[in-house]
């Protein structure tokens, strides 16, 4: 490595690793705050988290894929309240000039007398309703976002729950929780999922229409109009038919897991001192155990996120007037490849969103493993070192 | 030590038998152990590796894990005086005798702690498991235990992981967890096979200070006959899941009945006499799930005779407080 490319890599990347330091240390602090003298007594659990930023900070597809996921976060969130329209403005009814406008294009509407009445910016074009496609997927990054974490807060926490029992209890339990899994793991889990997808909505829609909180909370979560409802029932539908499906992986992993956790001796001493076993499970099995879950987590939200978009791809998801990204490629794809960009900008935000997940959980995995880590925190304290 | 006369049981185990059913066959890991421990004395055993000394250990508050099994038996703990039958316990009852009456201390000090919490954390643990402390009383006092088990600047060490102290370090830590709660009963299960022979010394010497201290029942599994003689009242030597020879410690030393004693106490190597070759007793200890018939010593024993090989032998008193299990003593 030339001299003068290391320095100034150093350089560049010691800006990110005082920015994670400071982000470490304001955490440290809030946590602080809520506990006195907490930071004092976890000072080693500090620096530690240090390190693991510093040997993030020295991977740049780690780097990117935290870009990328950041941002898919942030427009998520934010997305539905700065899109400069809404997903529900169907101009094509008013306006007929905006009928499948290309990206970039400018619309002037005028009167019979000729003067300007209106002028539209589609800086992503619009579908066949009218309708700005940078809004739509400005909305559908919101439905992505809220399944993704939704499958994963809710499916994933039963898997290891599963597994955790079925892997300590042994036995029958195992046997009873294990075959199970094995009947779920035997479908292909897209098919079990449009099966459960195509059967739940008539059940669950009846359930948010009669109930006005209900349909309050989901239109805050979704971004959605109160009077769209009705069609809450399909989205929430795929979300329970993902979480069906996505459970049996980790019941899986975390089985195997466990049977080799449980033999330590720590956790014979444990129950030898009488500490109960929900106890012995989840402070001393389950935190020793629980990386290589949160590196497949990672891989999986872009999974999700694809079968989601498969899922309404295949009229499952969102049904009109609502959007996400699948359901937008879906409706474009019959104008494909005339108006390439009803299918090539959404797909491009589902590549980019499920892209950043991998990259950070193929990171992550090289972060959280001791060993490729300290070949990496080396290189850090050697650089610490040089420059006192 | 061990002071005769007037006695009280703390522990009786009668007629102890472990199964664990594995795939090659039922393999009898103990068949009918029986002996008892007194207030305040430490009671050895003794035996090869396999001898079902650590299963014996573990069986007495019923954590034999599938597939093991305790098949039949009675294991009484003395409550002022009053007897309550531990394999006959619920779960949740054990639970609070676990760790609170009767502790243990297992082999290998670096596998008996977590290494994602801090030492202190471990020890209070424990005190808040059975409601003795909360964590914040738990904390203050583990620094007291972490002093008591002789830990250096106990104020700092609370605050460490496990992987920044030495292995005599955890190990003390380990005996400190054990003895939160301040246990009637600790069970030290070679306590000292993990750590090198000068910190051996000092934990026999502390877990020694600590039993006087405390007036703790101290029960210690070992396969070192050293250890054995410097720290016990009372031994049971253990073969192949039956005690062949129990009595105290002068008993067994200086008068040792049982051929396997006799040469388990020639293979301890002697430092002040000189000679060419150890000696070892011939062959190897049995496949428990096919036990030799009669003695199950038969096999390896220079004395054996005629009803060795037919008859288990009964355990028979030879002289006061010291019995064996062999047929050369049945008159």
């Amino acid at each position: 490595m030339g001299s003068s490319i290391a320095s100034k890599e150093t350089y560049e990347k010691k800006i990110l690793d005082r920015f994670s330091d400071k982000l470490v240390d304001s955490i440290a602090n809030l946590i602080d705050k809520v506990k006195p003298g907490w930071s004092e007594r976890n000072k080693s659990k500090i620096d530690e988290w240090k390190l693991m930023f510093y040997a993030f900070n020295r991977s740049p597809p780690g780097i990117i894929g935290a870009v990328l996921i950041i941002s898919f976060i942030l427009i998520g969130l934010f997305g539905p309240y700065v899109a400069p329209y809404s997903y529900r403005e169907f101009l094509y009814i008013e306006y007929r000039d905006t009928y499948l406008v290309p990206p970039g294009s400018t619309v002037t509407i005028t009167n019979k007398q000729g003067e300007i009445v209106k002028v539209f910016n589609f800086p992503l074009g619009t579908d066949k309703y009218g309708r700005d496609l940078l809004s739509l997927i400005l909305y559908g990054a919101r439905v992505s976002l809220i399944v993704s974490l939704i499958v994963i807060l809710l499916g994933v926490p039963i898997g290891i729950l599963l597994g955790l029992v079925a892997g300590y209890f042994g036995g029958k339990v195992d046997e009873v929780i294990m075959r199970i899994t094995d009947i779920f793991l035997a479908f292909p889990a897209l098919i079990l999922a449009i099966a459960f997808a195509s059967v739940l909505p008539e059940r669950i829609r009846p359930i948010i229409i009669q109930s006005e909180v209900l349909k309050q909370i989901f239109s805050v979560i979704f971004a959605a109009d109160v009077r769209d409802a009705a069609n809450f029932a399909p989205i929430l539908s795929v979300i329970l038919a993902i979480i069906l499906v996505w459970w049996p992986p980790y019941t899986r992993i975390i089985r195997g897991s466990v049977l080799s956790a449980k033999e330590n001796l720590y956790v014979e001493a444990a129950k030898a001192l009488g500490v109960s076993t929900w106890k012995i499970l989840f402070k001393h099995i389950l935190p020793n155990i629980i990386s290589p879950v949160l590196v497949l987590i990672t891989l999986d939200i872009g999974a999700v996120i694809l079968m989601e978009a498969a899922l309404s791809f295949l009229g499952l998801g969102a049904q009109d007037p609502m959007v996400d990204w699948g359901k937008i490629v879906y409706d474009g794809a019959q104008y494909f490849p005339d108006r390439w960009w009803l299918v090539i900008f959404p797909g491009l935000a589902t590549f980019l969103a499920v892209l950043g997940w991998n990259l950070i959980g193929d990171t992550l995995r090289d972060v959280l493993d001791p060993r490729t880590r300290r070949s990496i925190e080396f290189k850090v304290k050697r650089r610490k070192t040089e420059e006192k | 030590m061990g002071s005769v006369g007037f006695k009280r049981k703390i522990l009786e185990v009668k007629d102890l038998h472990v199964h664990f059913y594995t795939y090659a066959g039922v393999v009898k890991a103990i068949s009918g152990v029986s002996f008892e421990i007194y207030e305040g004395e430490t009671f050895c055993i003794v035996g090869e590796t396999g001898c079902g000394k650590s299963v014996t250990s573990r069986a007495i508050t019923k954590l034999i894990e599938s597939p093991g099994k305790i098949v039949k038996g009675q294991v009484l703990f003395y409550r002022n005086n009053s007897p309550i039958d531990l394999l006959k316990l619920s779960e949740e009852k054990l639970r609070e005798i676990r760790g609170k009456e009767i502790a243990y201390i297992f082999q290998d000090p670096t596998a008996s702690l977590d290494p994602l919490y801090s030492v202190g954390y471990q020890i209070a643990e424990t005190m808040v498991a059975h409601n003795t402390a909360t964590w914040k009383e738990a904390f203050r006092k583990a620094i007291d235990i972490l002093k008591s088990v002789l830990i250096p600047d106990p104020e700092k060490r609370v605050k460490n992981y496990p992987h920044e102290l030495s292995g005599g370090m955890r190990q003390r830590v380990v005996i400190g967890i054990s003895l939160s709660n301040k246990p009637k009963l600790l069970i030290a299960d070679e306590p000292t096979t993990a750590v090198d022979v000068t910190i051996q010394a000092q934990l026999l010497d502390l877990l020694r200070k600590l039993r006087e201290e405390e007036r703790m029942t101290l029960l210690l599994i070992t396969h070192n006959m050293g250890v054995v003689a410097e720290m016990c009242d009372r031994v049971a030597v253990m073969y192949a899941g039956k005690i062949v020879e129990i009595g105290t410690v002068h008993q067994i030393f200086k008068n040792p009945q049982h051929p396997y004693t006799k040469g388990l106490l020639r293979a301890v190597p002697n430092p002040l006499i000189r000679i060419e070759k150890l000696e070892s007793i011939p062959g190897t200890v049995p496949n428990l799930i096919f036990p030799p018939p009669g003695c199950r010593f038969h096999p390896r024993c220079p004395y054996r005779f005629d009803p060795c090989d037919k008859k288990e032998p009964p355990l028979i008193e030879v002289e006061e407080g010291h019995k064996v299990a062999c047929w050369l003593h049945v008159k």
